[in-house]
């Protein structure tokens, strides 16, 4: 660490570490609930289970970003950041807003509004939160030094994402609008600008970890985050499908979202191939591990198993079934899990000064986190295909179907032991590390 | 071979040309489309009241509607035209959990007033144009 100020990235993860622990345990209740055990209805019926699980994903990825930014943006910026105090209470209110909002939910205080559950009130204090962090984080980059085209990218990726959690916020009668308007904030999100977010701490980890020089990192970073947005943007598309619009959107939709793949491999090339070009070998192998496994898996997992379903022919058969939950699930845990996790691998032995870089933890953490969740994303797929065979092909009911698919989501369960033990493996490593301190100040240089 | 800058251009480019397509046909599909396809005329104090109940108690969380929200319980687009008014009443009106085949729906107890607001939500986006979703099973015999 070469700032004093990139200590509050620290706290940034703990929340983050804290909340992917709960997301955990409320995704359990789902799968024992899918299994015919709904043996916490009273307190925690499946629609309050459902919602507290995506929004803690989606808070504590926010947290993970919010954090590395803190972290980056100094580095970068060769400035401290210009407010260490606003920083801290931007992250406690952050965590209260978070809290309360869960909580809410198991009192049927929410808008149900899928993945956008958070009560209007709350999300005017989200909208306060994140205008303080972008306060900080663009007054550091005006008062530094430089701004690279990492910290850009980084920055506008972050920009765009508070600029587009306000159409969510827009009331509509009409449930078409509703639903056209959700995907502004939640596809424009995650296929959109949150790439620009992984793109850009992508680009910094691979500058820090392979030594390339920062010129030819930062051109392809731009080639990706084009990519990203030319496909992206117009593969808004293939939400539009069966929503109530026009049928110009089959076709839109269907070409360009078939192109996302596109961005994520071009960012599992870029790593890989920046990971030989380099002559810097970086002791922080776990980090390195984390880095190019979030390339590879995102490509699979958002890229890959996105297009299996993205095109209107196919996507009328598996729309709003298991399938898309398998996509969800390794899409969101190798693009946006896995670079939160890379970057916290990075960044703590330079926060505390400890070097644990070669740790059997670790590489458990690692391992058993990635089995698991490829276990279950299998599991996910195959409940998904026979209950679109069964249900939108052979007719059957859809509780009668539910049945004969409750055998998947006991290997979905076993498969989610071994991720919930890959986890617990990352966090006792955080753990282990302690908190940051001044004596790490540029004790390790990079 | 391409240069940072040309990269940069690709990048600023692409984003603003792609944008100004999709605002373009954003556009046309809530003004020209969205209407007609949706029978916004239909769009009653009583539907939009059902909207209301539906979003308060979060029923995207079990249930989807157009293909979207959670796979716990069934699509219900159609679940007026697959079901009628009597059985959604039932439902929504049970002071025990509803669960035809095992699985529990939240007891709502919802007042007579209430679930005719739903179902007639439900009615009227049973109508909406959705380009042939959800699918007819061809295998069923």
């Amino acid at each position: 660490m070469k700032y004093k100020s990139q200590k509050v990235a620290y706290w940034f993860f703990a929340l983050s570490m804290l909340l992917l622990s709960l997301q955990i345990i409320y995704g359990f209740i789902m799968a024992f609930a899918h299994m015919g055990y709904d043996v916490l209805h009273q307190i925690t019926p499946f629609n309050t289970a459902r919602a507290v699980h995506t929004n803690l994903l989606v808070v504590w990825l926010l947290s993970g970003f919010m954090g590395a930014a803190y972290y980056i943006i100094p580095e970068e910026a060769e400035h401290e950041l210009v407010s260490v105090k606003l920083a801290y209470i931007q992250l406690i209110t952050l965590a209260i807003v978070g809290v309360v909002a869960i909580v809410g939910y198991h009192f049927n205080y929410w808008e149900g509004r899928k993945f956008l559950e958070i009560p209007r009130p709350l999300d005017w204090l989200v909208v306060v939160n994140v205008l303080t962090f972008l306060g900080i984080i663009l007054m550091t980059l005006f008062k530094g030094k430089k701004r690279t085209t990492t910290s850009l990218v980084l920055t506008m990726g972050l920009v765009f994402a508070a600029l587009l959690y306000l159409p969510g916020m827009i009331w509509f009668d009409n449930q078409t609008m509703d639903s056209f308007f959700r995907w502004w904030v939640v596809h424009l999100w995650v296929e959109g600008v949150w790439e620009l977010i992984m793109g850009g701490i992508l680009a910094f980890l691979l500058i820090k970890i392979t030594g390339v020089d920062r010129e030819v990192i930062e051109k392809w970073l731009y080639v990706i985050v084009g990519l990203t947005f030319i496909s992206g943007i117009l593969g808004t598309g293939h939400h539009y499908y069966y929503i109530g619009v026009g049928k110009a959107w089959l076709i839109i939709g269907g070409i360009f979202s078939a192109l996302e793949p596109l961005a994520f491999l071009g960012m599992a090339l870029f790593a890989i191939a920046m990971y030989r070009k380099g002559e810097k070998k970086h002791p922080n192998k776990i980090a390195l591990s984390w880095t190019l496994g979030t390339a590879i898996v995102s490509f699979v997992g958002a890229g890959f198993l996105g297009l299996a379903h993205t095109l209107p022919g196919v996507n009328m058969y598996t729309h709003g079934t298991l399938v898309t939950a398998m996509h969800g699930h390794l899409a969101f845990w190798g693009a946006y899990g896995m670079i939160v996790l890379a970057f916290i691998s990075y960044s703590l032995p330079n926060l505390t000064g400890r070097k644990y870089y070669d740790t059997i933890t670790g590489l458990l953490a690692f391992w058993l986190s990635n089995i698991g969740m490829i276990g279950m994303t299998v599991a996910f797929g195959v409940a998904g295909v026979a209950q679109v065979y069964l249900e939108r092909k052979v007719g059957l009911e859809f509780g009668e179907v539910q049945k004969e698919i409750q055998v998947h989501f006991v290997v979905l369960a076993i498969c989610a032991t071994f991720f919930t033990t890959g986890i617990v493996c990352y966090i006792y490593e955080f753990v282990k590390y302690g908190t940051p301190n001044d004596e790490a100040l540029e004790t390790i240089k990079n | 071979m391409l240069s940072k800058s040309q990269a940069k251009v690709f990048f600023l480019g692409g984003t603003i040309v792609t944008f100004a397509i999709f605002l373009g046909l954003s556009w046309n599909s809530l003004s020209n489309e969205v209407p007609k396809r949706t029978h916004e005329e239909n769009l009653t104090p009583q539907v939009i009241a059902g909207k209301h109940i539906w979003e308060k108690n979060n029923c995207m969380g079990c249930h989807t509607i157009l293909g979207e929200g959670a796979y716990y319980a069934p699509e219900l687009t159609k679940v007026y035209e697959r079901r009628g008014e009597a059985y959604i009443k039932a439902a929504l009106m049970s002071k025990t959990p509803w669960a035809p085949r095992g699985r529990q729906m939240v007891a709502y107890a919802l007042s007579e007033q209430e679930a005719n607001d739903v179902v007639a939500f439900l009615k009227w986006i049973g109508n909406v144009d959705l380009n042939g979703f959800p699918p007819k099973p061809d295998l069923k015999k």
